[in-house]
């Protein structure tokens, strides 16, 4: 194993912009997902006729699939059909997908959780349905949603790897790079890697206890 | 659209690597129940040191992704792609098992851990015919869900040509040519273990909870 010649300053900055590019992806994926997710859950909690029935099983059958196979899918499988997506974006479309289908049930299992008597209470005071979701339901829901939200952020993080199967410029690919003439570089660098991963979502998941604590 | 000819024609490949997937999952599930159970124990147990060994162990290895714990024995120490994506497989799901367990430990109220204790049963005993037999009920649901992340999760495997279903998937669609059709298959075989595993667990979800 070596460490110093594992650690020099070109791998490690070259490690680091790796791991920017998964924080990049992470990011855009849970606020896109999140987004989706909401839209699937009210639709759902809403009872659309048909759009909720179809999301039901859409949700069902992505949630149910491995996440490196809707990767791969998007990437590979998609042009056969005249959809081209580069890598960037259907690393980003493959992890929100799948992610949006997550968070849809927690979302979904947030709403349900609001007294239906407060939704009642609300409608007979003179709110529409719009009104009493967007007023009364949804702000409960959103603050017990933080800490799970939270938690599929990390997820997230963890899984933004798998995209080193289409080969996006992420940390752990950058790592295989380095490593790819270097035996003696492996163990170092996937040590460095690991304490990467490891220390943005340690800090997350404590964030995450916090505001669990501060609000419960 | 879908080309299931190719299911046909290369049935060998798609159930060698259904097989592998299956073995694949439930060696690592019962591996990461015995390694997660041994963690849940490291945790409660009334010893400080083990109790920071095992919380250690959580918090690291729930941070970090399952394809590094992969790679590091697939790259580091030179293991198979078979071995290695189920070694994987079984330290990263034994984290997450462990705090099921610890959870449902924890659920059952301490005054009946005083109540065994001071009645005369030693710590293994209250354990033992106490306190378990109630947290089981607590772990079921979530060792269910962990199963089928389980599956879901054994696709890495395919990363490091661990012979499964996704590694088989790359195998015919390089023969072929078809890459949509294939991976179609493949998902269909796929939720052919994880739909009938997820209703199983909403039905003891609903069965356990609802039973106190």
């Amino acid at each position: 194993m070596d460490f110093i010649g594992a650690y020099s300053p070109e791998n490690l900055t070259f490690l680091l912009s790796g791991f920017m590019v998964t924080l990049k992806v992470a990011a855009i994926a849970i606020v896109l997902s999140f987004l989706l997710g909401t839209i699937i859950a009210i639709i759902r909690y809403a009872k659309v006729p048909v759009l909720s029935q179809i999301l039901a099983v859409a949700v069902n059958i992505i949630r149910n699939l491995p996440l490196l196979l809707i990767i791969f899918f998007m990437r590979f499988a998609l042009p056969e059909v005249g959809i081209n997506l580069d890598i960037m974006t259907a690393a980003i479309a493959g992890l929100t997908i799948f992610e949006a289908a997550l968070i849809s049930e927690l979302i979904r299992s947030g709403l349900n959780s609001i007294d239906k008597g407060q939704i009642e209470a609300a409608r007979s005071s003179g709110l529409n349905y719009i009104q009493t979701l967007w007023h009364i339901v949804l702000p409960q829901a959103v603050q017990r949603m933080v800490p799970p939200t939270v938690s599929q952020f990390i997820a997230l993080l963890k899984d933004t790897s798998l995209a080193v199967v289409i080969s996006l410029p992420e940390l752990m690919h950058h790592a295989r790079i380095i490593n790819g003439g270097h035996q003696d570089y492996v163990i170092p660098i996937f040590i460095m890697v690991a304490f990467m991963y490891f220390t943005v979502n340690y800090l997350l998941s404590i964030f995450a206890k916090r505001f669990e604590a501060k609000h419960a | 659209m879908i080309n299931f000819s190719i299911l046909i024609n290369y049935w060998d490949m798609f159930l060698e690597g259904f097989q592998n997937t299956l073995i694949a999952s439930m060696i690592a599930l019962l591996g990461s129940f015995v390694l997660g159970t041994i963690i849940a124990v490291f945790r409660i147990a009334p010893f400080r040191p083990l109790n920071w060994v095992g919380a250690a162990y959580v918090e690291f290895i729930r941070n970090i992704p399952l394809l590094l714990i992969v790679f590091v024995f697939f790259y580091g120490f030179k293991f198979g792609g078979f071995t290695a994506g189920t070694l994987g497989l079984i330290i990263y799901t034994a984290a997450f098992i462990a705090e099921a367990i610890r959870a449902g430990i924890l659920s059952i109220p301490k005054g009946q851990t005083e109540a065994a204790r001071s009645s005369g049963l030693t710590y293994i005993q209250t354990m033992r015919y106490v306190i378990l037999p109630q947290a089981i009920k607590v772990v079921i649901p979530p060792l269910g869900n962990q199963s089928l992340n389980l599956v879901k999760n054994s696709s890495i495997l395919g990363v490091v040509a661990g012979l499964d279903l996704m590694y088989y998937a790359d195998l015919v669609s390089l023969h072929t040519y078809v890459v949509f059709s294939v991976y179609i298959i493949v998902a269909l075989f796929y939720l052919a273990i994880t739909i009938p595993l997820s209703f199983l667990v909403e039905y003891l979800e609903r069965r356990l909870t609802t039973s106190y």
